[in-house]
């Protein structure tokens, strides 16, 4: 490409970009001489650089915008009409300067449309009176809002106004031109690796130094140390980038909300300078995005109910930055409703994610947090406006994933405030460095919650339930897996090490390592291409010894655990550790134990959410039922068949469920062991509360179904439940080839009062919407032989019985590619094959569609 | 390739793995080096030495007789590098003995035998016929090309 015309590009987004921050505020702050002759300033610039490379459809419209623009510099009062008619002219040049990219030709057509609406707005009549016009050249402090820093221009630099100057990019309204230069950003990050490679160097010298006492090198190398850090400092200063980059397009959004839903909202941004490294930026403005639509459509009222409740007519939604230590600390706060807290609890018993009683025990703060749970905000009422499928839990994970953190502190009536707290820069992060087997691993910090030191007199130790570690930790029983026999370096053979208790998502675990030597900041280096498909690491690094180690992957490592994880993340790695490893196929763990009969009795492990033993004497029995005081609860203790189950003296083992937020206790007469195995259910249950029949490690097994356990023990919820569904229960088909999801899934939705319909591939799906089964939902599976989900699908459409009814797809794996393809093939809703409340809340959306259009 | 029928002369480095001589194109390699501090890649295959640092960058250790499932190298003996870049990344392939460098005429170079290995005919870009032995002109993209074997 021409380089002029790149440069032209390059510099005409920028530009654009800066002109609809300061249209908005322009809108907003009509009076504002000082950045209206910005604004003006800016759309001069382009067209005279348009004039100059030829460039005639783009200057004439330019021309246009700009005489307007002109006019109201000279004193013509702003209306909101007016401001809407630059702003589509300012999307006009955008598609044009696209086009342009693309094929480096002006695209032909016309825009008489917009020079003529340009023109006509131009030769209004000024009102009679001329309107209260500040100076021109007054700085923004006598707005309402406090402007961010880049509007805030020096005075005398409107006058300069005409004259077409080209403005730096970096900060507005100061002339820098002549003390920055454009560097690409692949000389920056390839100076980058020279100097981590530097420091490595150094640390390597140092080393060699610390050896020999009375080196001559002593003093050169001390030296060399300090500007080399120096250096290490000063080009990461060059990947910084201010906060305000992410921030420039939110003015529009807002703006855009406004008009779409009758609000009013002023947007302030404090600490927009605030500086983060670039590749950080670039991961937090969408989460940020998503939550300034979130606080315009669901935080802020219309001005009625703001006028109603003594506010002022407008919101504000304020944005700001700071500086924490290795931190950036960014907020989103609004001064609108608050969280509906009764909502959010209504709404988290809807969706299952939690029982009325765990809630009645939760502080405000506990309850407001739901919002961010995998399946909540995705059931609200989708709008264009943060609808866009994208949900809270996709902020928290995306901010997580590059090791930060969100709070939400929510006051009703007043306003929300979101806090997000991230990293400076990725390219550095802290880490331990372990041991295991005699080869040493670096673990970010960021997912390592303690270290605990177990055997060999420590006060924890490694216990076993047969052949699976656990440590009881502080009450709870924390699954382990040993480093070295994940990596397959040796045998777990050991009872003693360190216990390093990683968090991921929301699953908790402890690595057992041989070592824990010490933790440095390292380097992170990308994996070599050949080696991205082992998921258990995520990179590598050099120490300061010079020698290279493996970074260890939390999220890969936990995939080891072989449980069935609550998160579409966790069920993600799990797809993946399918795909590369034919090993545990459709392996799940189980916990094996007996009860009554001498026949071994077994749950998924991933249900069970703690074994405890507690004192028999601490049983009591109310109203026929056996009750225990469990962490400040009443828990119902339930026996899985009646001649088995509560000891009378003793030490009673129970399994704790907490399922739909409430907990009971399974009484069992012993654990016998946790075993990996593929389950398959070959004999269906006669007896309530057994799923079925299957053979675990050689012997025959009854499975459990825990979802006939949980209405046993709150009976009078789940007919209160009930008794508002009956006579209309909707019929739901599930599709899924895999019985053992059938037979999981089935109860559940069960549960949640609908009837349900299996099916075992997508023919007989067909078949069972064509017989006129009056199906209301189809739940279906994405990937199945002969005919996947999007097959049926698409089948479905074809089939007059069976066009019009909603599918919700469940896929292993949620893509976007998988979303997009979905949408096109006419599914609903995505829900995360191990994503239970987020099936019920898609349910619930989908069938409340159903009733509203029937 | 007709272009070169007036018998232009290329470089080949040359070494050996499992036995068997090997050239590479001169331009296609960085640096010759001796591997030291190599570090496993648990999980890896075996035709993964592992990484190492060299000169501050990382790169990957393939073993070239893991890699053509030739007979390994013996125990103990240090084997040698052959340094190369591929889409950005360096690697190492590990062989037994590096040789001279040999100065060939493109026109001599000759199609795979019929016969050879089909481990090796596939990452094999032709033969010399030298004086009683065949050298087998190594395609370095094939060589690194584990993927699609993976897959497989």
């Amino acid at each position: 490409m021409d380089e002029l015309l790149r440069d032209f590009l390059t510099e005409t987004g920028e530009s654009l970009d800066r002109v609809d921050a300061e249209l908005v505020r322009f809108e907003q702050d009509p009076n504002n001489g000082a950045i209206l002759g910005s604004v003006f300033r800016l759309v001069h610039t382009i067209k005279g650089t348009c004039g100059f490379l030829g460039l005639s459809r783009l200057e004439t419209l330019t021309h246009a915008a700009e005489s307007l623009m002109g006019k109201f510099r000279d004193g013509m009062p702003v209306t909101g009409e007016a401001v809407t008619v630059v702003l589509s002219t300012i999307d006009r040049i955008k598609a044009i300067l696209d086009d342009l990219e693309a094929t480096q030709q002006e695209p032909a057509g016309s825009d008489a449309d917009l020079i003529g609406r340009l023109a006509q707005l131009a030769l209004q009549e000024p009102p009679a009176l001329s309107p209260p016009q500040m100076p021109v050249g007054q700085t923004a402090q006598s707005g309402r809002s406090e402007p961010p820093r880049n509007a805030a221009l020096a005075p005398d630099d409107d006058k300069a106004a005409g004259d077409g100057a080209e403005k730096p990019p970096a900060e507005a309204g100061e002339r820098l031109a002549n003390h920055s230069i454009r560097v690409s950003v692949d000389t920056l990050d390839r100076l980058m690796t020279t100097v981590s490679e530097l420091v490595l160097t150094r640390n390597q010298l140092l080393e060699i130094v610390r050896r020999h006492e009375d080196s001559d090198f002593k003093v050169p190398l001390q030296r060399l140390s300090n500007v080399t850090a120096e250096l290490q400092e000063g080009v990461m200063k060059t990947r910084m980038q201010p906060i305000g980059n992410a921030w420039q397009k939110l003015p529009r959004i807002v703006r855009d909300l406004c008009a779409e839903l009758g609000k009013e909202i002023e947007l302030e941004m404090h600490g927009a300078e605030t500086e983060l490294d670039r590749q950080v930026l670039e991961l937090v403005r969408d989460p940020l995005t998503h939550l300034v639509r979130n606080c315009a459509d669901h935080g802020i009222e219309s001005p009625a109910a703001r006028l109603a409740a003594g506010k002022t007519r407008a919101g504000t939604i304020r944005l700001s930055a700071c500086h924490q230590g290795g931190h950036i600390i960014i907020e989103i706060a609004d001064d609108g409703r608050g969280l509906d807290t009764e909502r959010i609890k209504a709404k988290a018993v809807e969706s299952g994610l939690a029982g009325e009683a765990e809630l009645a025990g939760r502080s405000e703060a506990e309850i407001c947090n739901f919002i961010f749970a995998p399946g909540f905000s995705t059931a609200a009422r989708v709008t264009s406006v943060s609808g866009r499928g994208v949900g809270m839990d996709v902020v928290r994970s995306n901010i997580e994933q590059i090791g930060g953190t969100v709070d939400l502190k929510s006051v009703a009536g007043s306003g929300t405030a979101f806090t997000i707290k991230i990293p400076l820069t990725l390219a550095i992060v802290s880490a331990l460095i372990v041991e295991a087997a005699g080869e040493r691993f670096a673990i970010p910090q960021v997912s390592v919650l303690e270290l605990v030191r177990a055997g060999g007199g420590a006060d924890h130790r490694i216990e076993r339930i047969k052949d699976t570690p656990v440590l009881r930790l502080r009450n709870r029983l924390l699954p382990l897996l040993y480093l070295r026999e994940v990596f397959r370096l040796a045998d777990a053979d050991r009872d003693s090490g360190f216990v390093v208790v990683i968090q991921v998502g929301s699953q908790v675990f402890g690595a057992v390592v041989d070592g824990v030597l010490h933790t440095e900041e390292i380097v992170i280096k990308p994996m070599s291409s050949k080696l991205r498909h082992l998921a258990v690491f995520s990179g590598t690094t050099i120490l300061g010894d010079g020698s290279v180690i493996m970074i260890v992957d939390p999220n890969g490592i936990a995939q080891a655990l072989g449980r069935a994880a609550q998160t579409a993340q966790a069920a993600e790695s799990v797809e993946l550790e399918r795909s590369e490893e034919n090993v545990a196929d459709d392996k799940v763990a189980l916990l094996v134990f007996r009860a009554g009969s001498q026949r071994p009795k077994a749950v998924p492990l991933s249900l069970v959410t703690r074994l405890e033993e507690i004192d028999c004497r601490r049983i009591e029995i109310s109203d026929g039922r056996h009750l225990v005081q469990y962490r400040d609860q009443l828990m119902p203790l339930l026996r899985v068949d009646v001649e088995g189950g509560l000891k009378s003296e003793g030490a009673q083992p129970i399994l704790v469920f907490s399922e739909s937020g409430r907990s009971i206790g399974l009484a069992v007469d012993e654990i016998v062991d946790i075993v990996e195995d593929r389950l398959e259910i070959e004999v269906s249950g006669n007896r309530p509360g057994v799923l079925g029949y299957a053979v675990v490690k050689g012997a025959t097994t009854e499975i459990i179904d825990v979802g006939h356990f949980l209405p046993q023990a709150f009976e009078d919820w789940f007919r209160h439940r009930a008794a508002a569904k009956t006579g209309s229960a909707r019929r739901i088909l599930l599709v899924d080839d895999s019985p053992f999801f059938r037979d999981m899934l089935a109860p559940l939705i069960k549960a949640a009062g609908y009837q349900v319909v299996p099916a075992g591939s997508g023919a007989e799906a067909l078949a069972a919407l064509k017989s006129g089964s009056a199906i209301d939902l189809v739940v279906t599976d994405i990937e199945m032989p002969d005919m996947d989900g999007f097959a049926l699908a698409q089948a479905m459409r074809q089939e007059p019985a069976a066009a019009g009814i909603p599918i919700i797809a469940l896929a292993a794996m949620v893509s976007d590619d998988t979303i997009e393809r979905g949408r096109a093939a006419g599914f609903h809703d995505f829900v995360a094959k191990f994503d239970r409340p987020g099936l019920i809340a898609a349910i619930k959306e989908q069938s409340a569609d159903f009733t509203r259009a029937a | 390739m007709a272009m070169q029928d007036d018998g232009e002369e290329i470089d080949y480095v040359t070494f050996r793995a499992a036995g068997q001589l090997f050239g590479l194109p001169i331009a296609r390699v960085q640096d010759v080096f001796k591997p030291s501090r190599m570090t496993r890649v648990p999980l890896s295959g075996p035709e993964f030495a592992g990484v190492l640092n060299l000169r501050g960058r990382i790169v990957t250790a393939i073993d070239l007789s893991h890699r053509l499932d030739l007979p390994s190298r013996a125990e103990g003996k240090q084997p040698m590098a052959i340094g190369i870049e591929s889409g950005g990344e360096s690697f190492g392939l590990l062989v037994e003995t590096v040789g001279e460098v040999l100065k060939l005429a493109d026109r001599e170079r000759e199609p795979n035998p019929v016969n050879l290995d089909r481990k090796l005919a596939r990452v094999s870009a032709g033969v010399f016929r030298l004086d009683g032995e065949l050298l087998v002109v190594l395609d370095v993209d094939r060589v690194l090309d584990l993927g699609i074997e993976a897959a497989a």
